[in-house]
């Protein structure tokens, strides 16, 4: 295994997968359920809107969105023919296809994240607003100070989700990639999956298998780890 | 409370962004609406004047047979969430009110399986079940889900709610254990077999790589997998047609959403968080 190009070449995909996905969906997750906390507009439709991407098939999504990266014909290049900008193979290159690969997740996942946040909003005492208006707190400075660590808790349980998701998604890549080209966006979980059932080598696999559970135990532990350490209140 | 000029205007400007990300997160399926109700010629063309048709849809449904995946994937969920009701009631209902050598130990062992979920063991659930002669069952599928780890500690935390005093009374009036579970426990509860039966539902019917996995028929596939092969590139089926069937696929679950988006959204929530 430690002799196998593909298998180093995979896991680094997984690294910046997790890299590019975890942080930008659970800021946007926030940044939702703060949008929708409030009283606003058509409120109900944007919640919708945030929301759908969860309870839609990742399979069905993703053909939605191999659309939208087909070079020339494909709605991103169009748009971008609109502009002079000539055409992308997006998933054909190296370089932009596992980011394409990231930007359909965060899409999917963003709004299941948002729900928790969501929640925990709803179950701060509205005194602590009153009060820093009172005091003419800005409202960044309150949501700073006072929102952002009282959700702290929430943000972990979010953060683990998103950790294992970053390892357990990969069903975007059987319709849009095949974890090509030359591996460029193949995640543990799909050479897992290819070595055992296209290559048919199921010693390998089960050998692949148990460097992904070791890496869910040192989740695991490190989530025990950091939940007694981090989170005093509750 | 007055509201100066630049805090209207930035609540304004917030509003707006909100708006447009809500749009641009619904962009993908407005999309597809589009694609699957128009001639394929217009699938890129945006003429609000472009004829709708119904074609695409009778198409897709003619070149697979979406209404054999459709009954799958019906046997499929229905069968995982019967199996799931029944056997993590009964666990949870042992694990919150029994005392048993073990206990702690047994609980552990279910708490474990929570980080681990049964995508990650393809290689593993797929030998067992070729031991146990289920490889491309409907059973096959769903079996590994049925003692979920999931049900069984949302239960639990359920029935420890439960008033001791209540169990009690139903002991008094002379009914066994089981009929307190029944009479007792199950309605108390309702709540939360409601969130978790909507999050087992959505989640097994999107599910896809274990049953890639383990169906290799027709009689066997679920939606996703029979979708994931119509639409891949290969079978050189026309845009639009693969719009429809996608829309199709996820037409049940979709229209579920939108009629119960309260349900929906305080299921996920609710399953969430405890």
């Amino acid at each position: 295994m430690l002799e196998d190009e593909v298998f180093w070449r995979v896991l680094e995909n997984n690294a910046w997968y997790a890299i590019g996905t975890i942080p930008v969906s659970i800021a946007l997750a926030l940044l939702m359920a703060v949008w929708v906390n409030r009283r606003m507009p058509l409120r109900a439709f944007v919640r919708m809107s945030y929301f759908t991407p969860t309870v839609l098939p990742m399979i069905a999504v993703a053909n939605i969105w191999l659309f939208f990266y087909t070079p020339e014909i494909g709605l991103i290049d169009q748009i971008a023919a609109g502009f002079g900008i000539g055409s992308h193979n997006w998933l054909g290159n190296p370089d932009t296809v596992l980011g394409c690969i990231i930007v359909l997740t965060i899409w999917k996942e963003a709004g299941f994240f948002m729900i928790f946040y969501l929640a925990a909003l709803q179950s701060l005492p509205p005194e602590l607003e009153e009060a820093a208006r009172l005091e003419g707190a800005s409202r960044w400075h309150f949501f700073r100070r006072v929102t952002f660590p009282l959700l702290m808790p929430t943000t972990l349980f979010v953060l683990i989700n998103a950790v294992i998701n970053s390892f357990k998604l990969v069903d975007q890549l059987f319709i849009l990639t095949k974890g090509g080209p030359d591996n460029a966006s193949a995640l543990l979980l799909y050479y897992i999956y290819e070595v055992a059932f296209s290559f048919f080598d199921q010693a390998y696999a089960s050998t692949l298998t148990v460097v992904l559970l070791a890496a869910l135990a040192i989740i695991a532990i490190g989530q025990f780890v950091i939940l007694d350490k981090r989170i005093h209140y509750r | 409370m007055k509201r100066g000029g630049p805090q209207a205007l930035a609540e304004g400007v917030e509003n707006a962004a909100a708006l447009l990300l809500a749009i641009l997160w619904l962009a993908p399926l407005l999309y597809a609406f589009w694609a699957a109700f128009h001639p394929p010629e217009y699938s890129i063309r945006f003429d609000l004047l472009a004829p709708l048709t119904l074609e695409n849809f009778r198409e897709a449904w003619e070149q697979a047979p979406f209404a054999r995946y459709f009954l799958n994937t019906f046997l499929l969920v229905t069968s995982i969430l019967a199996a799931q009701f029944v056997l993590c009631t009964l666990a949870a209902y042992a694990f919150a009110r029994f005392e048993f050598p073990g206990r702690e130990v047994a609980f552990a062992l279910v708490l474990m399986q929570l980080m681990i979920m049964p995508e990650v063991l393809i290689v593993e659930n797929y030998r067992t079940m070729s031991h146990l002669g289920l490889v491309d069952t409907i059973l096959g599928i769903g079996l590994p889900y049925m003692a979920s780890a999931f049900g069984i500690f949302l239960l639990r935390q359920t029935f420890k709610t439960v008033p001791k005093e209540l169990d009690d009374a139903a002991r008094v009036e002379g009914c066994s254990p089981m009929q307190v579970l029944w009479k007792v426990y199950v309605p108390l509860a309702r709540p939360t077999y409601i969130a978790y039966g909507l999050v087992s539902i959505s989640y097994h019917w999107n599910n896809f790589l274990w049953p890639l996995v383990i169906t290799n028929s027709v009689t066997t596939r679920p939606l996703t997998v029979g979708l994931a092969i119509f639409g891949a590139p290969e079978s050189g089926v026309d845009w639009s047609i693969i719009s429809a069937a996608t829309l199709l696929a996820v037409a049940p679950l979709l229209l579920a959403f939108l009629l119960f988006q309260r349900q929906f959204v305080q299921s996920f929530m609710y399953a969430g968080i405890k």
